[in-house]
C-alpha cells in the first residue's frame, strides 16, 4: 500500500501540472479543494459555536466551574466536577476491562484462529460497533441493570459493602452498569485497529523468533506485540476517546445523579450524559451556557485524545516507528 | 545449552494456555452481539405489527399506537444528511486521494480523522447553536445538518481510499486519449471507485441512522406528522430513548419494537456495504 | 577465490552418518509442486551448498529442514526428513525443540527492534536462562563467534536497527548461535549485503564449520564454490545433481548443471 502510494506520487505531481492547463481542470481542482476545506472549517466551527455559547458560563463562574462540586439548577450554581469525575471513572474502568479482551481477540483473529474462522469472527466483532448506542442503552436498562442488581450488586454489597468501592445500596443503575456497557462498546474499535497493527508486523520477525525455538505464544508476546506496541497504544487511546464521548447508552444506565462517590454501585453522571439529559430541560441562559461549557471541555478532550491516537497510528502505518 | 525439563514443559503449557485464552477472549467479546440481538428479536417481534408501523403515537398512558412518523422522520433526516454530505465528502475524498501528498492535504486528512472522533453529542450542541437558536425552533433541518456533519469525514476517508485504489493505468489510458484531467476523473476514475464509495456511504448511513445524541436538541422529536424542514421531527433513536425512560409498559414494548426496526435497517445497510465492497475488489484486481 | 576445501582424509575413509537426510521429499503449495522427490544426505561439520536458478525450490527445501514451511498457508510436505535418524515431520516431533536444534539465518537481516544485547539474549531467555552473569557470558561468546563483538561491545544497549546491513546479518547469526543449535540453515545470507560484508560472513562460516552442520542456499555460484564442500544443484523442484563441490564445479554429470554453472541461464 505504502509503496503503491509512493510510486504514484510522481505521477500525481506531473498530473497536477498538466491539470491546470484546462479551465475545467482548474474548476475541478477548486471544487475538491473547497470540499476538503470544509473538513477543517467544521472543526473550527464546532470550537467557535461551543465557545460562543459558553461565554456566559465562563464569565460567571471562571475557573470555579471546573473545581466546584455543586450542580444546582434551581439556585443556578453550576460546577462540572461531578461530571468530570464520572467520565474519568467510567472511561478508565471501561478501558481496563476492554483492553485485555480486545487484545486477546485481535491476537486470536490475526495469529491464532484458523484461516476460515478469521473473517466470521471479525464480522461479528464489527457488528458490535454497528449496534446503535441507544439500543445498547435500551438493552442495558431493561436487561443488564436488573440482572446486575440481583446477581452482582446485592452479593457484592453483602460481602464487600464495607469497602467504599462496593458501598451499597444495590440500585442497579450505576457507574458499574455504565462501565460494562462502555467496555462492550469500545471493544470493537480497539480490536479492529489492534488487529490491523498486528497484521502489519513483518512475517520475517515471526520467522526469526520461531527459528530460535520460540513457541507461538512467546513469538506473539515478545516479538509481535513488542513490534506493534505503539500502534496498539494508538488503538487503546482511540478506544478511550470513544468511551469519553459515548452518550446515549451511558445516560440510560448510569442513573444521572451529580454525586461524587467512590462506589461503583452508586449512580453517577458523565459530561456527555448530563448534556443529553438536561439540555432540553434547561430553561435559563446560564443553565444552557453551563451545559455548553461542559460540551466545550468534552470537545477539547476528545480532540486531544484523537489527535494523539491518530499520530501514533499514522507513524506506525508509515513505518516510522521501529524501536 | 542445558535445558531444564520442567521449564520446557512449562513453556509448552503456557503456550497452549495463552492461545486458548485468546480464543476465550474472542468468545466473550462475541457473546454480547448474540445476546443483544436475541433480546431484540424476542422482545421486538412481540410488539412489531401493522399498527406500530402505520400509526401515530397515542397520548401518554394510552395503549397502542405506533411510530410511523418516527420511521419516516428517520429516513427523511438521514436522506437530508446524505444529500448534504455526499458531494462534500466525495469531493474532499477525491482531493485527498489525488492531491494527497501536499502539506495541506495532510492537515485535512488529520482533521478528518479527528472529526471522526468528535462525540456526536458535541456536534448536536454545535448545530443547536448554529441553527436552532437563530431559527427559534427545533427543526428537521438542524437534525439533518447534525447528521451530515458526522457523515462528511467518514465519506471523505473511504472515498480517498477507494479512489486511490483505482489503478493508474486507467487514468493514464484516459489521459493518453486526450481527455482532460477533470473528464478523466468524472468518467473513468470515479465510476471505477463507485462500489467502494457506495460501501463507505452505506457504513456512514448505518452509523447515523442509529444516532440519537445529535438529534436530541436539533430535531427534538414530534408526536405528530411533520414533513416541514423548519419544524421538529420525530425519529426512531430519540423516540426509543424517550419511550424507554417513560413509566409506561406499553411504551417500553414499543421501544423494543422500534429498536428491532432500527437494527434491521442498520444491518441491511451494513450488508449492502459489504456486498458492494466485495464486488468492487473483484473488479479491481 | 579458489580456496575450495575438500573433506578431510579420515572422513573419506570412514564417512560419518549423515546429520540430516531427506527421503523422497515432496512439497506442494496448493496445486504447485515445488519440490519433487528429493533424497539427499547432509554430513555433519561440513558446509553443504544448494544452488540453482531462482524459483527452483532450494529455499523451500531448506525451510523443510526446520519445518518453517508450517508457517506458510497451504504448504504441504510429503516424504521424510531425518535429523539424526528421527523424522522431523512425525506428528510427535516437538517442532519448538526441533527449531532450537536447527537454527536459521534469513535472506534479509531481521533483527528484532530491541537492543543488540536483547536480540542475542532472546533465545537463551525464552529457554529459561535468567541469570545475568550467564546471559552476559552467552551474549559475549555468541557475538565473538559471529565476529561482531569488537564492533559492538561498547554499544550493547543500543538499538540493533542502528547497525549496518552486514552487522545486522552477523547479529542474526550471533542470535542463532546463542541457542547453540546443531545445524545452521542459511537462506542466501549474503544476498542483501555488499562484497565486504559478504566476505566477513563467508569467513565466519569457515570458522563455524567445525562445530556446526551448515546448509547454505545461494544463487551466487562463486560463493558456493568458495565456501562449501558439497553442492546440490536444484532445477525445477528436482535435485539434479549432488556431490563434492569440486566435482560439481569442474566436472558435472548433467548438462543442465553445466549450463547453469557456465551461466547459460538463471
Amino acid at each position: 500500500m505504502g509503496r503503491a502510494a509512493d510510486a504514484s506520487a510522481g505521477v500525481q505531481v506531473r498530473r497536477r501540472g498538466e491539470g491546470v492547463t484546462f479551465w475545467s481542470d482548474r474548476l475541478f481542482r477548486t471544487v475538491v479543494v473547497t470540499c476538503a476545506s470544509v473538513l477543517g472549517l467544521l472543526l473550527l466551527f464546532f470550537a467557535y459555536e461551543l465557545w460562543q455559547s459558553s461565554t456566559l458560563s465562563v464569565r460567571t463562574f471562571g475557573w470555579q466551574f471546573w473545581v466546584s462540586r455543586e450542580w444546582d439548577p434551581v439556585r443556578e450554581r453550576f460546577g462540572a466536577l461531578p461530571f468530570i469525575w464520572g467520565t474519568l471513572v467510567t472511561s478508565i474502568a471501561a478501558l481496563v476491562i476492554a483492553v485485555p479482551l480486545s487484545l486477546g481477540t485481535a491476537i486470536f483473529i490475526a495469529e491464532v484462529a484458523p484461516r476460515w474462522l478469521r473473517q466470521p469472527v471479525s464480522f461479528v466483532v464489527e457488528l458490535l460497533a454497528a449496534i446503535p448506542s441507544v439500543v445498547y442503552g435500551l438493552w442495558g436498562m431493561f436487561v443488564m441493570v436488573p440482572w446486575l442488581r440481583e446477581h452482582v450488586q446485592k452479593p457484592l454489597v453483602e460481602r464487600f459493602g464495607h469497602i467504599p468501592l462496593f458501598a451499597g445500596p444495590a440500585v442497579g443503575v450505576s457507574m458499574m452498569a455504565a462501565i460494562l456497557v462502555l467496555a462492550v462498546m469500545i471493544i470493537p474499535y480497539i480490536t479492529a485497529v489492534s488487529r490491523e497493527v498486528i497484521l502489519a508486523v513483518p512475517q520475517a520477525q515471526r520467522e526469526a523468533s520461531y527459528s530460535l525455538g520460540a513457541t507461538k505464544w512467546e513469538t506473539i508476546r515478545r516479538v509481535v506485540l513488542r513490534y506493534a506496541r505503539v500502534g496498539i497504544l494508538g488503538a487503546v487511546i482511540l478506544g478511550y476517546g470513544r468511551a469519553v464521548g459515548e452518550t446515549m447508552a451511558v445516560t440510560m444506565v448510569i442513573g444521572n445523579r451529580p454525586d461524587m462517590t467512590l462506589s461503583l454501585l452508586q449512580p453517577g453522571y458523565t459530561m456527555a450524559s448530563v448534556i443529553a439529559n438536561e439540555f432540553t430541560e434547561a430553561t435559563s441562559p446560564l443553565y444552557l451556557s453551563a451545559l455548553t461549557e461542559i460540551g466545550l471541555l468534552l470537545f477539547a478532550i476528545t480532540l486531544l485524545i484523537n489527535a494523539l491516537a491518530r499520530l501514533l497510528v499514522w507513524r506506525v502505518s508509515r513505518g516510522e516507528v521501529r524501536y | 545449552m542445558r535445558l531444564s525439563r520442567a521449564h520446557e514443559l512449562w513453556r509448552r503449557f503456557l503456550n497452549m494456555a495463552s492461545l486458548a485464552l485468546t480464543g476465550i477472549c474472542a468468545i466473550v467479546v462475541m457473546a454480547p452481539v448474540f445476546v443483544i440481538l436475541a433480546y431484540l428479536v424476542v422482545n421486538g417481534i412481540r410488539s412489531l405489527n401493522i399498527e406500530f408501523l402505520t400509526s401515530l403515537p397515542k397520548s401518554p398512558g394510552e395503549t397502542g399506537g405506533g411510530m410511523a412518523n418516527a420511521i419516516v422522520g428517520s429516513f427523511y433526516m438521514v436522506g437530508l444528511a446524505l444529500m448534504l454530505s455526499l458531494p462534500v465528502g466525495v469531493g474532499a475524498g477525491v482531493y485527498l486521494a489525488e492531491f494527497g501528498r501536499t502539506r495541506y492535504a495532510h492537515v485535512v486528512r488529520f482533521m478528518a480523522d479527528v472529526l471522526n472522533g468528535v462525540p456526536s453529542i458535541v456536534i448536536g450542541v454545535s448545530v443547536w447553536a448554529l441553527l436552532v437558536v437563530p431559527m427559534r425552533s427545533f427543526s428537521a433541518l438542524a437534525g439533518g445538518v447534525a447528521l451530515s456533519f458526522i457523515m462528511i469525514p467518514m465519506i471523505a476517508r473511504t472515498t480517498e481510499e477507494m479512489v486511490r485504489a483505482v489503478p493508474n493505468v486507467l487514468r493514464e489510458a484516459s489521459l493518453g486519449l486526450g481527455a482532460t484531467y477533470a473528464r478523466t476523473m468524472w468518467s473513468v476514475v470515479l465510476p471505477a471507485a463507485r462500489g467502494g464509495i457506495v460501501t463507505g456511504v452505506m457504513l456512514a448511513l448505518a452509523r447515523v441512522f442509529g444516532e440519537a445524541a445529535p438529534l436530541l436538541f436539533t430535531a427534538l422529536g414530534n408526536r405528530f406528522w411533520n414533513l416541514y424542514l423548519d419544524r421538529p421531527m420525530a425519529n426512531l433513536p430519540t423516540q426509543i430513548y424517550e419511550y424507554a425512560k417513560s413509566p409506561y409498559e406499553d411504551w417500553h414494548r414499543q421501544a423494543w419494537a422500534a429498536a428491532l426496526v432500527l437494527i434491521i435497517v442498520v444491518l441491511v445497510l451494513n450488508i449492502i456495504a459489504r456486498v458492494s465492497t466485495r464486488e468492487r475488489y473483484r473488479a479491481l484486481r | 577465490m579458489t580456496t575450495v576445501m575438500f573433506p578431510r582424509q579420515e572422513e573419506a575413509i570412514a564417512p560419518p552418518p549423515p546429520k540430516i537426510s531427506t527421503r523422497n521429499l515432496n512439497v506442494y503449495y496448493g496445486d504447485f509442486h515445488a519440490i519433487k522427490d528429493v533424497s539427499l544426505d547432509i554430513l555433519p561439520n561440513h558446509i553443504t551448498a544448494l544452488i540453482g536458478p531462482s524459483g527452483c525450490g532450494k529455499s523451500t527445501f531448506l525451510r523443510c529442514l526446520n519445518r518453517m514451511n508450517d508457517l506458510i498457508e497451504g504448504a504441504r510436505v510429503e516424504g521424510s526428513v531425518l535429523l539424526d535418524g528421527q523424522d522431523v515431520n512425525d506428528p510427535r516431533t516437538d517442532v519448538v525443540a526441533l527449531r532450537r536444534r536447527v537454527g536459521m539465518v534469513f535472506q534479509r537481516p531481521n533483527p528484532f527492534p530491541m537492543s543488540i544485547y536483547d536480540n542475542v539474549a532472546y533465545g537463551p531467555r525464552i529457554h529459561g536462562i535468567r541469570r545475568r552473569s550467564v546471559l552476559n557470558e552467552i551474549v559475549e561468546r555468541s557475538l565473538r563467534q559471529a565476529a561482531l563483538w569488537d564492533e559492538v561491545k561498547d554499544k550493547l544497549r543500543q538499538s540493533a536497527l542502528a547497525l549496518s546491513g552486514g552487522q545486522q546479518q552477523r547479529l542474526c547469526i550471533a542470535r542463532v548461535l546463542a541457542v547453540e543449535p546443531e545445524v545452521l540453515l542459511m537462506d542466501e545470507p549474503a544476498s542483501a549485503l555488499d562484497p565486504t560484508a559478504t566476505f566477513r560472513i563467508e569467513e565466519l562460516m569457515q570458522e563455524l564449520k567445525s562445530q556446526y552442520t551448515i546448509v547454505i542456499v545461494t544463487h551466487n555460484m562463486q560463493q558456493a564454490a568458495r565456501v562449501s564442500q558439497y553442492t546440490g544443484f536444484f532445477f525445477k523442484g528436482e535435485l539434479y545433481e549432488f556431490g563434492e563441490t569440486a566435482k560439481i564445479f569442474t566436472n558435472p554429470e548433467k548438462r543442465e548443471t553445466e549450463n547453469y554453472i557456465r551461466g547459460r541461464f538463471g
